[in-house]
């Protein structure tokens, strides 16, 4: 049976309208075969978990430039546990300096790219790193 | 005699030489390996520069530019309370920056209430919160309105925060008329680029045209709008897209007001401009210059602006953030060096320069010292700052300003025939050029047929951390307190009234300075007065295009 293509939701939470790296990323996931939603912008938590049940992707990836992300990736974290999906991938990228992305990675989120990672990059990752979810 | 540039090209450059199959610059535009009389043959000086300060300005706004008075040297500054941000002023200060330049936080800059469950984990972390004239108070403290300029940087809740700084300077005694300064104010750039939005575009371009009449005849040293590329360019637009969209935004402006009747030399003179300057340096310094030319043309041909003040555009510039890089980061000094030369020499009125640390954090005392210091550098011991526009008449920069301004009209044909600007950002025809520019980019980036020193080549493998700007936790809490208590001490009925004063004026269509004026000085906050806007004119959500 072929492998279905893995399902991404790209997502911008807070009030952070910087959506430039959210949609080169959501059009280059989409180049290289994934099925990809991208949430558009000022999302709260809870919509991004509630769009990552009903559309029922593999993993989330969230993208923050105005520095609330020790606050929005642990709460993306908490609406997923909440509704069931506590252990979908999440990972992201954005202005998150080094000692931050340790202590998210220690809460649970999957991995953080830095400016100047490439697609491919983050491509290979989400290959490597993310399988299809059972319903 | 010499050859034509065309016959030494093909029969005496080495182009087998080269070392890369093409060149282009960082906005795709391909650059010639000389430029010679051939590229200017059409070209002369009465026609294409004129003096410096004369029309059509490609030369300078001014005849003496910075031998009279250098740019105006304004970094951009805030963070956590009003405290902190007044204490961070004073230090640029001190440190010899010659006006003020205020980042608001999230919350502020979206309407929200620092105690509003959409500010949660946003509060002071990307600028100042400012949610009542009392912030505005504290934010000021010691520093006299009078004597210095103030730019700040807010969009959607503009009208607001402009009203309680001028509250602020009347209740110190200082009359509108002796303020100088500019708020950004550009709604049409959020919708194409910055995404900061309360309300759909019309009711947000009708509030701008309010501040603009309203400055006019209460504050006519206050620039109520600086239009903006900036964000156009951090957005992943080329230069061409940068140039057209921000003039366009500027003629959409003043057909704004036109069609309300306003004289267009009445707002036209106190439009400012705010550019981006990246990596390319002859194609910046080449921008800036057709920025003028355009403009200038555009007043006089297309408005009919009589005032030669009307035809001047002046601009402040902000070096690209987007050019910075997270590794290797103490080489972003150079960058932003280089970009800040190219911004003098295409002749800047104002200038900040980014801090190495800001792809990490916001700028922290040190770093921003560095880039305060990189101005002060290139004014007083370079010698660019002593002879006006010295490019000028260079076959590189004059073919290339040439080229900039016939691709931005181009553009800008294209936006009219689409029904102008309003109508082409809300079919998306701006947003999609810039998604289409950066994704190119990306790819480039990703080939490494862009190179970005330290990313893609000469990596380091282990780097030392860096000590950067943190915002504690307990801001936030602070803020939030201090705005629910200070809610509490209100008078209910006074804040009923002046907010339906507001809302009146909004949905009648009376100028919405005055009443927004008046509820802020009843303590009315950002939250309650954008909460109008929201009820009224309604609430724009992201189209979310890829």
């Amino acid at each position: 049976m072929a492998a279905r293509p893995l399902r991404i939701l790209v997502a911008k939470p807070g009030l952070d309208g910087h959506d430039r790296g959210a949609k080169v990323i959501a059009r280059a996931l989409r180049d290289a075969g994934f099925e990809v939603l991208y949430t558009g912008l000022h999302q709260t938590p809870e919509m991004i978990a509630e769009a990552a049940v009903q559309e029922d992707v593999d993993a989330i990836g969230l993208s923050i430039l105005s520095g609330a992300h020790m606050t929005l990736f642990p709460a993306v974290i908490s609406e997923c546990v909440k509704r069931g999906i506590g252990d979908i991938c999440i990972f992201g990228g954005g202005i998150v300096p080094p000692d931050d992305t340790a202590e998210l990675l220690k809460q649970g989120v999957k991995r953080i790219f830095t400016p100047g990672a490439t697609t491919q990059e983050i491509v290979d990752w989400l290959n490597q790193n993310v399988r299809p979810r059972e319903a | 005699m010499s050859q034509t540039k065309a016959d030494w090209l093909r029969s005496t450059y080495p182009k087998e030489n080269d070392r890369l199959p093409s060149y282009t610059t960082i906005s795709d535009m391909a650059v010639d390996p000389v430029y010679a009389r051939d590229d200017l043959a059409a070209w002369t000086y009465d026609d294409n520069l004129s003096h410096p300060g004369q029309y059509p300005y490609t030369r300078g706004a001014y005849p003496s530019m910075y031998r009279g008075k250098l740019w105006t040297m304004r970094q951009f500054a805030g963070f956590g309370t009003a405290e902190d941000t007044n204490a961070r002023f004073r230090f640029l200060l001190d440190h010899g920056q010659t006006g003020l330049s205020t980042a608001f936080d999230m919350p502020t800059l979206m309407g929200y209430d620092a105690d509003h469950p959409r500010a949660l984990g946003e509060v002071g972390r990307e600028g100042v919160a400012a949610s009542s004239i009392a912030d505005m108070e504290a934010l000021f403290s010691a520093i006299p309105l009078d004597q210095v300029t103030t730019s700040m940087t807010v969009n959607c809740t503009a009208s607001i925060v402009l009203a309680m700084y001028f509250a602020v300077a009347e209740r110190r005694g200082i009359p509108l008329t002796k303020l100088g300064g500019t708020i950004q104010n550009d709604m049409l750039k959020e919708f194409i680029a910055q995404k900061e939005w309360i309300c759909p575009p019309q009711p947000s371009v009708r509030i701008v045209v309010d501040m603009m009449e309203f400055c006019a005849h209460e504050a006519p040293r206050w620039h109520p709008v600086s239009i903006s590329g900036y964000h156009i360019r951090e957005a992943g637009s080329t230069a061409a897209q940068e140039l057209a969209f921000t003039l366009a935004d500027g003629i959409g402006y003043v057909q704004a007001a036109i069609d309300r009747g306003v004289d267009v030399d009445t707002i036209a003179r106190r439009l400012s401009f705010f550019f981006n300057i990246h990596n390319d340096f002859f194609e910046e310094i080449a921008k800036l210059r057709a920025a003028r030319r355009m403009w200038a043309k555009i007043m006089r041909e297309r408005f009919g602006a009589k005032d030669e003040r009307s035809w001047m555009l002046r601009t402040h510039c902000q070096t690209a953030g987007c050019s910075l890089t997270a590794q290797q980061p103490i080489n972003n000094v150079v960058r932003v060096a280089i970009q800040a030369l190219a911004g003098v020499l295409g002749g800047t009125q104002s200038l900040h320069t980014n801090s190495m640390d800001e792809t990490l954090a916001l700028p922290n005392e040190q770093s921003v010292l560095v880039a305060l210091r990189t101005q002060q550098i290139i004014a007083e011991e370079t010698g660019v700052a002593n002879i006006v526009d010295p490019l000028g008449g260079s076959y590189a920069i004059e073919a290339l300003t040439d080229r900039l301004e016939r691709e931005a009209f181009e553009y800008i044909q294209k936006i009219d025939e689409l029904g102008g600007i309003i109508r082409a950002v809300e079919l998306g025809y701006p947003q999609k050029e810039i998604s289409e520019a950066s994704y190119r980019y990306q790819q480039q980036f990703d080939r490494g047929e862009r190179v970005m020193v330290g990313v893609n080549k000469y990596q380091v493998e282990d780097e030392p951390p860096m000590e950067i700007l943190r915002i504690g936790a307990d801001v936030e809490r602070k803020q939030a307190q201090r705005v629910r208590e200070r809610k509490q001490g209100r008078e209910a009925t006074v804040v009923k009234t002046a907010l339906s004063a507001v809302k009146r004026a909004a949905s009648d269509g009376a100028n919405l300075m005055p009443p927004i004026i008046d509820a802020v000085k009843k303590d009315c906050t950002v939250g309650e007065i954008a909460d109008v806007f929201r009820a009224v004119f309604g609430e724009y959500r992201d189209p979310a295009w890829v």
